[in-house]
């Protein structure tokens, strides 16, 4: 099987027998040794372990066992999952001194429990306070489109391992857009679910009232078939909901008819770059709506993302900031000095918003099933780049590429990012459902996909490969 | 404005016992600045004053 081959294809192949689960993983192994010099997306190898665990789903296929939905699919997370064995890096220097973890975080255990090899861990930004992939310790994860570009962030090195055919699927998490920047920037398909809908147990947290985990992927129904692996309640995790798993893969092909779905209008054309409207518009075009709703105080709900991500960011870290300050990257060292010294009022006030806003929004979600929005207001910018020209006015780039992400993942709704393929870069369009309905999201992202309006381009230097 | 939030940053660092290297001083204004400006834009809503905040959010 090649590079491009989906993880339902590889799973299927290995359940029947057509490949072995070892030979899928020798060669992802070997695509990672040969690749991952040029896209820089891995930062640990877990080798041993995924041929070990190869050939236990070949030996029990052997044996007659059945073998689950991913069986034998290739898989990476991003490096603030804790595997076994490794210490969680989380992106820092700091935590390289910490103690190998003694147990796989609770969603690695999940998509291995359905058969899947864990072959790594993936570069990020430091302690995902980041929209770059930019890393100071590991080296920027740079972009398989055009490797002098940017992944996006903080889970940079999913987007470059997945986008680059390395592996078919990378768990990430997103804070405030961390899964959905790198999907846009790299062309992928991800799933930032509802808040609370995926345990985040044993991984390393940022912003622990808006950290969500999920996966990303090159097709809508590799992003259900892991997503469906990994739902159900963990009480390890305090926040993770107790919901029965409720299957999307099922829903997939239930196509769009009957759903509303309208496009986010105001804060959300502003300052976006031609390429992030255009790609809204082909959307909105194949779906046939031209109903547009307004967000009620978007750019507020952006704002108060960005005081709560900065004071309980600074409240993680505040002893590594006292103890530690010249081991982090300077530019996420000063923002969480900054938000140190926030004042506690305006914060409370950010929660009261938060509540304040979640309901003006599920007001809009008895009128439409779905909304459209740009997923970032640009194709990837150049590595290195620091300003971004928004609206005419330069800003500061790391903070703004969630500019539209923010507002969503602010009140947890679930949202797949899907590529539009404009050339020559890629660029992600986020489909945002209300609370707890991630199948809405995943079907509409389905017909898109069978109708070919989204994909997951190929970069030109791995095309045929 | 500049000069306070000068002042504001050292006795902060002091308060929490957080060691600032002189050049940092120019970054952490600068985010200082726009992470305060955000705060104030989003207490500028008037809520309720029983409006509940939502620090543990549930969808």
């Amino acid at each position: 099987m090649n590079a491009w081959a989906t993880s339902g294809e590889i799973a299927q192949a290995v359940r029947g027998g057509q490949a072995s689960a070892v030979a899928i993983a020798e060669a992802a192994l070997a695509r990672i040794a040969e690749r991952d010099g040029r896209i820089n997306s891995f930062t640990a190898v877990t080798r041993e372990r995924a041929l070990a665990k190869a050939q236990a789903l070949d030996a029990a296929r052997a044996r007659g066992e059945p073998l689950g939905a991913l069986a034998g699919v290739p898989f990476a997370v991003k490096n603030l999952f804790d595997v076994a064995g490794l210490a969680t890096l989380a992106g820092s220097k700091i935590n390289r001194e910490h103690a190998p973890a003694t147990a796989d975080a609770t969603l690695i255990a999940r998509l291995e429990a359905a058969g899947a090899v864990l072959v790594g861990a993936l570069n990020m930004g430091e302690y995902a306070y980041d929209f770059t992939g930019e890393n100071v310790h590991d080296g920027p994860s740079r972009n398989p489109h055009d490797t002098s570009r940017m992944t996006g962030g903080s889970s940079g090195g999913c987007g470059g391992a997945v986008a680059g055919g390395l592996v078919p699927i990378a768990l990430g998490s997103d804070t405030n857009g961390s899964i959905r920047v790198p999907a846009s920037l790299c062309g992928l398909f991800g799933l930032k679910p509802t808040y609370g809908r995926l345990s985040r147990a044993r991984t390393f947290p940022f912003v622990a009232s808006l950290d969500h985990l999920g996966p990303l992927a090159r097709s809508t129904r590799d992003l259900a078939l892991a997503y469906d692996a990994m739902q159900g309640h963990d009480a390890d995790d305090p926040v993770c909901a107790r919901r029965s798993i409720e299957p999307a893969l099922p829903c997939l092909a239930r196509g769009t008819a009957g759903l509303r779905i309208a496009v986010a209008g105001g804060y959300f054309k502003r300052g976006a770059f031609a390429q992030a409207l255009q790609a809204v518009d082909r959307i909105a075009k194949a779906l046939d709506t031209t109903h547009v709703v307004e967000l009620p105080e978007a750019a507020r709900a952006r704002a108060a993302a960005y005081v709560i991500t900065a004071t309980e960011g600074a409240a993680l870290h505040l002893d590594r900031l006292r103890t530690r300050a010249d081991d982090f990257d300077p530019t996420v060292r000063d923002r969480l000095l900054a938000g140190a010294m926030l004042p506690a009022s305006l914060v409370v006030k950010a929660h009261k918003f938060r509540r304040w806003y979640r309901d003006q929004v599920a007001k809009i979600f008895d009128r439409v099933d779905a909304i459209l929005a740009p997923a970032t207001p640009c194709t990837a910018p150049e590595l290195g780049q620091k300003m971004l020209v928004l609206d005419g006015v330069a800003m500061p780039l790391r903070p703004n590429i969630g500019l539209y992400t923010q507002p969503i993942s602010f009140i947890g709704l679930p949202v797949v990012a899907v590529p539009v393929p404009l050339g020559p870069l890629p660029i992600g369009v986020q489909i945002i459902a209300a609370p707890w309905r991630e199948d809405v999201a995943l079907r509409i992202a389905q017909a898109l996909e069978t109708a070919a309006v989204v994909q997951a381009p190929r970069p030109q230097q791995w095309k045929d490969a | 404005m500049d000069q306070s939030l000068d002042q504001y940053i050292e006795l902060a660092a002091k308060a929490l016992d957080l060691p600032i290297e002189p050049d940092w001083l120019p970054a952490i204004k600068a985010n200082l600045e726009v992470t305060l400006r955000l705060g104030k834009e989003v207490a500028s809503l008037a809520l309720p004053d029983a409006a509940e905040p939502a620090c543990v959010f549930e969808a």
